[in-house]
């Protein structure tokens, strides 16, 4: 399945959903779109996992490199999943320790309950 | 048994055809439905691995994958890099791998070792026996048809 990208802004946070497939071939694609963002001056991101059914280590490369840009710039930046197969990618590379992974938008974004992101 | 050998030239566009073609050997030749989804990922590590290393150094050779279910299902990514590009393969600790001075190539080369040697239980890379170049091999069980 081709790689599909759509931004919507949610309670100040920029939320970036991603589908279908980020392999090597489409994750500079991701990697653009993410550099946009932060250049146009997004500075609370949430990459939403949720439509992704294949993430590679390019793909996982590519969302490092957005977390570094944004703590650059004093900005947040989180990811939204909740699928078994790709949480066990995170366990395994030792990225669950480095990524704030949310189970959904809300639980992200804090939505009234302060447990979201903070700057 | 049955041997399935594709090749393809080093460009990331091909390594999604080599892993839906994997997943097919795989399926036809009776791993468990439950590991596809690993063979899948395995396999498109492996592969971008061996296209990454051609671009690096500039080798236009075609890039193998040789998949076989003799007793088991076991696949070979062979490349055609020079051997000491394979040196130094390592699964990186988590402050490393947010660390600014680790560049994406490191963090990417070190994450898709980590996702291989973490879903292949029966992993090994080795020199080719012919040339430059290392060979990935990876096996996993079959069910009795």
């Amino acid at each position: 399945m081709e790689l599909s990208l759509a931004t919507r802004t949610v309670a100040e946070h920029t939320v970036l959903e991603v589908g279908g497939e980020v392999d090597v071939y489409t994750a500079p694609r991701l990697r653009e779109r993410l550099v946009e963002l932060v250049d146009a001056g997004a500075r609370n991101v949430i990459v939403d996992l949720a439509g992704v059914d294949f993430l590679d280590s390019t793909g996982l490369g590519v969302l490092v490199g957005a977390m570094k840009r944004l703590r650059v710039a004093n900005g947040t930046f989180g990811l939204v999943c909740s699928k078994e197969p790709l949480l066990k990618i995170f366990r395994i590379t030792a990225l669950d320790q480095v990524f704030p992974i949310y189970p959904s938008i809300e639980a992200a974004t804090g939505d009234g309950d302060g447990s979201g992101l903070t700057s | 048994m049955a041997t399935v050998r594709l090749s393809f030239s080093p460009a990331p566009v091909h390594v999604r055809t080599a892993r839906l073609v994997g997943v097919a050997v795989a399926r036809r030749a009776g791993v468990a439905e439950e590991l596809l989804d690993e063979v899948r990922l395995a396999i498109g590590e492996a592969c971008t691995r061996a296209v990454a290393l051609h671009n690096q150094y500039g080798l236009p050779d075609l890039v193998t994958v040789e998949m076989s279910d003799s007793e088991a299902y076991a696949v070979r990514v062979i490349d055609h890099a020079p051997i000491e590009a394979s040196v130094g393969l390592a699964k990186l600790p988590p402050d490393e791998l947010a660390a600014e001075s680790l560049t994406d190539e490191a963090l990417t080369t070190g994450v898709g070792f980590a996702l291989l040697a973490g879903f292949v239980d029966d992993l090994q890379v080795r020199p080719v026996e012919d040339g430059p170049g290392t060979e990935v091999r990876m096996v996993w069980p079959v069910q009795r048809r």
